[in-house]
């Protein structure tokens, strides 16, 4: 009997309510076949992935169906057995190793160790050949120096690497990798999938690749699975689902995930995804669905099979294909705006280190400057010097033909709400104590505007914004991620800038909530004029949204141009080698 | 949760919160009780706290309820009167180090750099001193005046109430919106006040009981010592020292006190206690994914 | 949510100054706890010396007949700049010239001398008590955390952390040595010289007062360094590796928990400094405790500057102490010391 992984009729519920988390998941992983499941935050894809491994995190509980690894029936295992089988039969790689290493263990012991409790090996020596071997089919040194370090000593790929040699070490049937590759720079990404494809084919291995990165997962696998709400909406193999989806929210996924080869826009959809216990009776996602009608809302959709391998949870899989997406509306071209920033030989720094060096950009109204860069490259600093929040920087910035001060307090009023910054994380960018009203007034309040004043002018741009009136007086705690970010995209906008910074504002958001958010600023930048700073290290979601980009690498910029340019054509190894090492999904279909 | 309706579901504070909780409610009930006893004992107290009734340590004299103390005082009457020094006294001094200490603490989390540094630094000195013994130190040799234990006691707690303050502030301070507020150039006085200060009410409000219950085991300490304000008026601490030796016959001059100091401190730190779990709730609650 | 992008960590390189980095920081620390000490020193003698407008007043009382005043003015220097008598005091004390009690006419030093040996052994059999028992509560505790134990525990030591330890003190009297039962005496009695372990009934209430301060908030912040070991993501990992339990909570729980509690024990031994004061003059017991209360009263300032320095020394040295443990205890920090 093939080993493999066989998933029936899943369920999980919150163990305090009932409430399902997950629930009717059947999924099939063969050996040596790699299955992506994909979904957006909240969608259960990681309780899933713990479940296989006879798992749940306190407050959950597996409430029914069925998983086999082979002729092994996990659920039906009492808790030693289920202790024996993980890291032999079936093994688990987090999302974030820096925290799933022990920072108090060396790193040779924590290898080790998954050989021990198994058994694996018979005796020490055949333990220690195993090591060295593992430590080799990953790429990282097998010598004691090495083995003996503490994990905070490692490099992000470097600890990512070493949870992969924990899991392959015993030869199990399955592995459950957790958004392995978040957080790391692409070129690592790109290594740590290459190594888990290889290792996976290599020992027949069934892997269920859990991610929320459509493209990342693009490259590799065999099959993808999409979950909304806790459940599986779709199922086909790659080509079927990016060319064929045939459920709404899949094909929306695609329509919105950003492509480094793609020549479309991305389109969003705002709304949020159901939380456990706010799930509808009938189809989740109804609520958001442009083809939803009464059916929809009855009963769950049953699997309609559309091939041999292709199946989607929706009664009108048939229209689905050939529907078209309300696309937004994308504006002509545009003569070249008037320059409103400059920035000329920018160094800065952080206590004494200079971290950035002679950065030279050129800002026009209405136009997009994409800063690209991977962590480290120095873009964060760069925004921040220009949006006055750091102090130690030389060299000119000129803002309407005015040469700006260091920080916010050495600018005029004028001049700091002419340029506007607005944040990455929407969960520490808004005051939790204020109301929506009060953060985004502030400003006006600030250089002197009546209550009634501010009042108008919260509306107005809350109008702008797509965030409904009543909004005004809620607190941040009450509203989703990508609301937030509205939020203070709004603050930003209430004073009239002419510069907005956006510094990797969509990072923290899931792909539709992102692509929403992107439709938001071009409307923006169209209708006002804006000309905009977007710092992101996501190179595809450059050519979504930036007419102008610029390669930061090691705090210098290595490349600037046209975006479209600069992203089909790239002059600078650098560029060449970052394009090339992006996953991109109409690269991997061609 | 995207409702329409202006209708705020605003969450109720911490105070709201913590009130629900059995054991707050306890606590509130036990040292609500006591602060009653000791602020308007005074005005129920049978006799005088320095009025000689009878026989010294006479439990079961004529005319009193618990008999009279070593120095034929009623012992029920002085313990009427011995609550009111400490509490004042207590809340005074938590009042000082709070102010004073949450003042620095937000200066120095702010700040970081320089003066965060001379601030811990000069602190720092000040919290290698047993609070104890710094007090016994200022007292014995500068006389207990009312003003000087509540000053000393005050800043003595300065610097641990700093301390906590400042570690509760500086994950605010380096919170974006802190960053925004600078940004658009926000007053620094302002931003301390009305960004920072209303995220760490919380730490706040636990450090603050938590002091206020060890200043009143502090006061009534420096009481049992030899050192309160007035040497003959009554005092709960100085009870304790006063009818020691005749515990064996007239049990009642120590117990009372003891007894009132024990479920006071105890109803305190229950109150304590029910605010911390329900800020942990808050805070974590406030950062939800 | 999804995390935004981390930053890449990296090994970090060797000190300048060419010794293991432990040393450096140790040594740093070292300094830093000297300095603390002699700030310290600076404030005891401001506020003995310095600050009152006549200490010699100060000291022997209002009834003071002039030529006492003017002897002992001329006896402790006291017209002499205050640079100058600061000095002078920090220069005897470290050659050991510690002065002489006006209480009892004894040389500082023999006065105290034996009842260091006193204090410092409740101390010792005070903590050796409370230590142990405290991190096994805890750990216990965040082990069956919301079960019965877990709550009853939790329950009592919020109530003896409250208490004052002098009110400990008098209701364990209360209780052991005078109306309940008698079994204990209410003071301790020791001869002359005799060593400190010749009265074993007369410590048990000193002691039993001394591991009821401690206990309780060691056990809390034991607790709840634990838990939060247990219900982390290394912890959770181990278990996904196929760990046994008590491999996970011996090998990957407790090293990751003991940092935390060093602080703690130190804050709390240091929390005995102050506290010993008081609990030793509730039970007469003979150490440097009573010592101060009774020398603060009679305004004895050469016992007291002295037992003042002694005490906050205690502190600073345990706090320092603490912190190069925690450090060594960290391989995070031990290995970042550079």
């Amino acid at each position: 009997m093939a080993d493999g992984l066989a998933i029936r009729g899943l369920r999980l519920e919150v163990a305090r309510t009932g409430d399902d988390i997950v629930d009717e998941v059947d999924l099939t992983v063969a050996p040596g076949e790699v299955l992506g499941l994909v979904g957006e935050s909240g969608s259960g894809k990681t309780t899933v992935g713990l479940a296989v491994l006879g798992h749940a995190r306190r407050g959950v509980r597996i409430a029914g169906g069925s998983i086999s690894i082979g002729s092994t029936d996990v659920l039906g295992l009492g808790a030693e057995e289920r202790r024996s089988i993980r890291g032999r039969l079936v093994s688990y790689v987090p999302q974030d190793p820096s925290s799933s290493l022990n920072p108090a263990l060396r790193i040779g012991l924590q290898l080790r160790e998954v050989l021990e409790a198994h058994d694996f090996g018979g005796s020490d020596e055949a333990r220690r050949a195993r090591v060295a071997e593992m430590m080799a089919e990953v790429l990282l040194p097998g010598d004691d120096e090495f083995l003996a370090r503490y994990p905070h000593q490692l490099s992000g790929g470097q600890q990512q690497r070493v949870a992969l040699a924990m899991a392959f070490a015993c030869r199990p049937s399955v592995i459950v990798l957790d958004e392995p590759t978040t957080g790391l720079d692409v070129s690592t990404q790109e290594h740590v999938l290459a190594t888990v494809r290889s290792l996976a084919r290599a020992h027949s291995v069934a892997a269920l690749y859990i991610t929320h990165d459509l493209a990342v997962v693009a490259a590799r696998p065999d099959r993808l699975a999409v979950m909304y709400a806790g459940r599986v909406v779709e199922q086909g193999t790659m080509r079927e689902i990016f060319t064929g989806a045939a459920h709404p929210y899949t094909r929306h996924l695609v329509a919105a995930a950003p492509d480094i080869a793609g020549g479309r826009q991305i389109v969003g959809l705002p709304g949020r995804a159901p939380q456990p216990g706010a799930r509808p009776t009938g189809c989740s996602f109804a609520l958001r669905c442009e083809l939803a009608e009464d059916r929809c809302r009855g009963a769950f959709p049953e699997p309609v099979a559309i091939s041999g391998s292709h199946a989607a949870r929706c009664v009108r899989v048939r229209e689905v294909p050939s529907s078209t997406l309300a696309q937004p509306a994308r504006a002509a071209a545009r003569g070249r705006g008037d320059v409103v920033l400059e920035v000329a030989g920018l160094d800065a720094g952080y206590q004494g280190r200079t971290v950035v060096h002679g950065v030279d950009l050129v800002l026009r109204r209405g136009e997009c400057l994409a800063l690209v860069g991977e962590s480290g490259s120095g873009k964060t600093t760069v925004s921040r010097s220009i949006g006055g929040l750091l102090r130690e920087w030389t060299g000119t910035v000129t803002f309407r033909g005015e040469a700006l001060g260091r920080t916010s307090r050495d600018r005029s009023v004028a001049q700091r709400l002419g340029i506007q910054y607005v944040f990455q994380n929407p969960y520490g960018s808004l005051n939790p104590r204020r109301t929506v009203r009060d953060s985004i007034a502030r400003p006006l309040q600030i250089a002197g505007a009546s209550e009634d004043e501010a009042d108008a002018s919260v509306l107005d741009v809350l109008s702008k914004v797509a965030l409904p009136a009543s909004y005004a007086n809620k607190f941040p705690d009450q509203l989703s991620g990508g609301e937030r970010q509205r939020v203070a995209v709004a603050r930003a906008l209430v004073s009239k800038p002419d510069v907005l910074i956006c510094d990797e504002i969509t990072s923290a958001l899931d792909v539709l909530v992102q692509a929403a958010i992107v439709d938001l600023l071009a409307d923006l930048r169209r209708d006002l004029g804006l000309a905009m700073l977007f710092v992101t290290h996501n190179l595809p979601l450059v050519r979504s949204i930036a007419d102008e980009v610029a390669v930061m690498s090691a705090g210098r910029i290595v490349e600037a141009g046209p975006a479209m340019e600069v992203i089909d054509r790239p002059r600078e190894d650098y560029t060449r080698r970052l394009i090339a090492a992006t996953p991109s999904i109409e690269r991997a279909l061609a | 949760m995207s409702g329409s309706g202006t209708a705020i579901e605003r969450r109720p504070g911490i105070i709201r919160l913590a009130m629900r909780l059995r054991r707050t409610q306890i606590g509130v009930g036990l040292a609500g009780f006591l602060v009653l006893v000791a602020l308007l004992g005074p005005f129920v107290a049978p006799y005088g706290s320095t009025e000689f009734v009878e026989m010294p340590n006479t439990r079961n004299a004529p005319g009193t309820v618990f008999g009279t103390d070593y120095f034929g005082q009623d012992v029920l009457s002085r313990f009427l009167f011995g609550g009111r020094s400490i509490l004042l006294l207590a809340a005074s001094a938590t009042a000082i180090g709070l102010v004073l200490g949450a003042s620095l603490g937000l200066l120095a989390a702010y700040n970081r750099g320089r003066l965060d540094e001379w601030i811990m630094r000069v602190l720092d000195v000040i919290l290698s001193f047993p609070q104890v013994l710094l007090s016994l130190l200022v007292i014995s040799m500068f006389g207990p005046s009312r003003v000087l234990i509540a000053l000393t006691v005050g800043f003595s707690t300065t610097p641990r109430i700093a301390r906590v303050i400042r570690g509760a502030a500086v994950p605010v301070v380096e919170r974006d919106f802190v960053a925004a507020a600078e940004a658009i150039g926000e007053p620094r006085r302002r931003i301390l006040f009305s960004e920072v200060l209303p995220n760490v009410t919380s730490s706040l409000l636990v450090e603050a009981n938590l002091r206020l219950t060890y200043s009143v085991g502090l006061i009534a300490a420096l009481a049992f010592l030899g050192f309160t304000p007035s040497p003959n008026a009554a005092n709960w601490g100085l009870m304790i020292q006063e009818n020691r030796n005749a515990l064996t016959v007239q049990p009642w001059g120590v117990l009372l006190p003891t007894l009132a100091l024990a479920l006071l401190t105890i109803g305190t730190g229950l109150i304590g206690d029910g605010l911390s779990r329900v800020s942990a709730g808050i805070d974590r609650s406030g950062d939800r994914g | 949510m999804r995390r935004p992008p981390v930053r890449a960590a990296h090994p970090r390189s060797d000190s300048e100054t060419g010794m293991p980095p432990i040393l450096t920081f140790i040594l740093r620390r070292l300094v830093l706890g000297l300095l603390t000490l002699l700030a310290v020193s600076i404030l005891v003698f401001v506020v003995t010396q310095a600050l009152p407008s006549d200490p010699a007043k100060a000291i022997l009382g209002r009834e003071a007949t002039p030529e006492a005043l003017a002897a002992l003015r001329t006896e402790f220097g006291l017209d002499r700049p205050l640079l100058v008598q600061y000095l002078s005091w920090l220069g005897d004390i470290v050659r050991g010239d510690l002065g002489t009690s006006f209480s009892t006419q004894l040389e500082v030093a023999d006065y105290i001398a034996p009842r260091v040996g006193y204090s410092f052994f409740l101390l010792v059999v005070g903590a050796l008590a409370s230590i142990p028992i405290s991190l096994i509560i805890g750990s216990y505790q965040a082990l069956k955390r919301d079960g019965r134990f877990d709550t009853g525990a939790s329950l009592s030591t919020l109530i003896l952390a409250a208490l004052p330890e002098f009110v400990v003190g008098t209701i364990l009297t209360i209780l052991f040595a005078t109306t309940v039962v008698q079994w204990l005496p209410a003071v301790s009695y020791f001869e002359e010289g005799a060593p400190p372990w010749s009265d074993p009934l007369g410590l048990v209430l000193p002691v039993l007062t001394l591991v009821i301060s401690i206990t309780p908030y060691v056990a809390r912040v034991m607790r709840a360094a634990m838990v939060e070991v247990l219900e982390s993501d290394y912890v959770e990992m181990a278990r996904l590796k196929g760990m046994d339990e008590r491999t996970v909570l011996w090998r990957h729980a407790a090293p990751n928990a003991v940092g935390p509690t060093f602080q703690v024990i130190a804050l709390n031994l240091a929390f005995l400094a102050g506290g010993v004061i008081v609990v030793e003059r509730l039970f007469n017991f003979p150490g440097i405790g009573s010592a101060l209360a009774d020398a603060v009263v009679g305004r004895d300032l050469p016992v007291v500057q002295f037992l003042a320095l002694v005490i906050a020394g205690v502190y600073v040295l345990t706090n320092l102490l603490a912190d190069v443990g925690t450090v060594l205890a960290t391989p995070r920090l031990r290995t970042r010391l550079g």
